[in-house]
């Protein structure tokens, strides 16, 4: 049997951790929550210990960080509706930037594959995308409403200029630059209730979302002129859900990630459980079987709020909870 | 499972409940003198307790004083706020608006359990002294 194997528990925190996050060298390990301050853990020999602690950098909860693809900055998101820029240097973190705009809490911040756009979303409803500038300032570039509610969470596609949020009003949407502002080009429906999360695979063809409604949802991109004949609107592609992981999960599902190393899709559940699910191998595209790779109960104490899995070694893994606590773990397939 | 242990069970599930119940049943309405108990906002009977796994899985349904309550919404934030700060064990919590006593039942119900809006509510410092006065004295 396939199994999740606890390697370390990280303690620290002294409230709920919302969000961790790997830099994209897999070596450092963000992480925050309700006690407003970032923990950065790092590895000293064979163990995971906490390198810098950066606090006063925001007035309320930290809902989220992301790191920028080359690594030396770590944006946190916060629901003292700004977002704030840290640059690491020599492996210490000054806070460069803080960005204001939304109107209340900020929920979730996601830099471009470029580094030279920044995404961020709010209960405001709104989506902002800031662009970089070569003196590192940051300049609102759009403001996007188009959810009808809070918007959860928003990640750029891990290839193309193209974004994607998901909200408290059910709804997935896809955004990308038309001639000289951000439009919505597509709108994924088919969750009950809030989505909280969304992660691309690999090929950024696909995505899995998670929701209040306790299920994981695979959606699969048909581009125009596909074989299958899915009716697509111009040179948009229709995105499509092909598969629905109902029956598994007890409470909401906080957080879901695809693995861009092997393929494997895990979960964050308010059962206090870590799942994780895989592809089968005889799976049509078009109508894909996902299974049950493992169940880690008690993952935690509480909700587990947070899981992402490290860019580099395949099958090493970080949580988060309510708990306070950061673990992080190993997958042993059989 | 044994008979004997499920009838544990029950007494410990009944138990919880009268709890929960003693604890929510002196809450102050947001915009009344009264009790929630002596406006009928809440009853024992709407307190449900079953398990989750080992832990407690409480469920409250409350009643808002008129089907347009602006304030229902506060009312289940002070219930929660109220068990998550007195009951000592682990137990998740789900609060609803009884079916068909208000307008936007649906809505309400979705905000009063997303966490995350909780979390955000308890940090606004309006929101936690409404809270505060409903609870005092509770």
């Amino acid at each position: 049997m396939a199994k999740l194997q606890e390697l370390m528990k990280l303690s620290g925190h002294q409230d709920r951790v919302w969000c961790v996050a790997w830099n994209p060298t897999g070596t450092l390990l963000a992480s925050c929550g309700g006690d407003k301050i970032i923990r950065i853990w790092g590895k000293e020999g064979d163990k995971w210990v906490c390198k810098s602690i950066l606090a006063e950098g925001h007035q309320r909860t930290i809902r989220s960080v992301g790191w920028s693809p080359c690594g030396n900055y770590l944006a946190s998101a916060s629901f003292d509706a700004t977002t704030n820029i840290w640059s690491r240097k020599e492996g210490e973190f000054e806070c460069i930037a803080s960005l204001e705009g939304h109107e209340n809490e900020v929920k979730a911040v996601s830099w471009a594959p470029t580094g030279l756009l920044l995404a961020t979303c709010s209960r405001d409803k709104s989506v902002w995308i800031w662009e970089v500038t070569e003196d590192e300032e940051y300049e609102c570039a759009s403001v996007i409403s188009s959810h009808t509610q809070d918007v959860k969470y928003a990640v750029w596609h891990p290839t193309r200029e193209m974004l994607a949020s998901c909200s408290y009003d059910n709804t997935i949407k896809l955004f990308k630059e038309e001639i000289d502002d951000w439009t919505c080009c597509n709108t994924l429906e088919s969750h009950t209730s809030t989505v909280w999360k969304i992660s691309f695979d690999q090929t950024g063809h696909r995505i899995v979302s998670c929701s209040d409604d306790k299920t994981l949802k695979i959606w699969q991109e048909y581009l125009p002129g596909n074989p299958e004949g899915i009716d697509t609107i111009g040179k948009e592609s229709a995105w499509k859900c092909v598969c629905t992981l109902s029956g598994y999960h007890n409470r909401v599902i906080y957080d879901v990630d695809w693995s861009h190393s092997n393929g494997l899709i895990v979960s964050a559940c308010g059962d206090e459980c870590i799942r994780v699910f895989r592809e089968e191998e005889i799976s049509d595209k078009n109508q894909p079987s996902f299974s049950l790779v493992c169940t880690q109960n008690r993952a935690h104490s509480q909700d587990v709020n947070s899981v992402a899995w490290n860019p580099k070694e395949p099958g090493l893994l970080a949580s988060g909870s309510d708990d306070g606590d950061v673990k992080l773990w190993e997958v042993v397939l059989d | 499972m044994s008979e004997a242990f499920e009838n544990d069970d029950n007494g410990d599930l009944k138990q919880m409940r009268e709890l929960v119940y003693d604890l929510i049943r002196g809450i102050i309405d947001p915009e009344k003198p009264e009790t929630l108990e002596e406006l009928n906002v809440v009853s024992e009977e709407d307190v449900s307790v079953s398990r989750l796994n080992k832990d407690y899985l409480i469920k409250v349904v409350f009643v808002p004083t008129v089907p347009h309550c602006s304030l229902a919404s506060l009312i289940g934030l002070s219930i929660r706020t109220k068990l998550e700060t007195s009951i000592p064990d682990k137990f998740k919590l789900d609060i609803f608006i009884k079916e068909g006593t208000h307008e936007t039942a649906d809505d309400i119900n979705k905000q009063i359990n997303d966490k995350e809006r909780i979390a955000a509510a308890m940090e606004n410092p309006n929101l936690q002294r409404i809270v505060n006065q409903c609870l005092e004295n509770s």
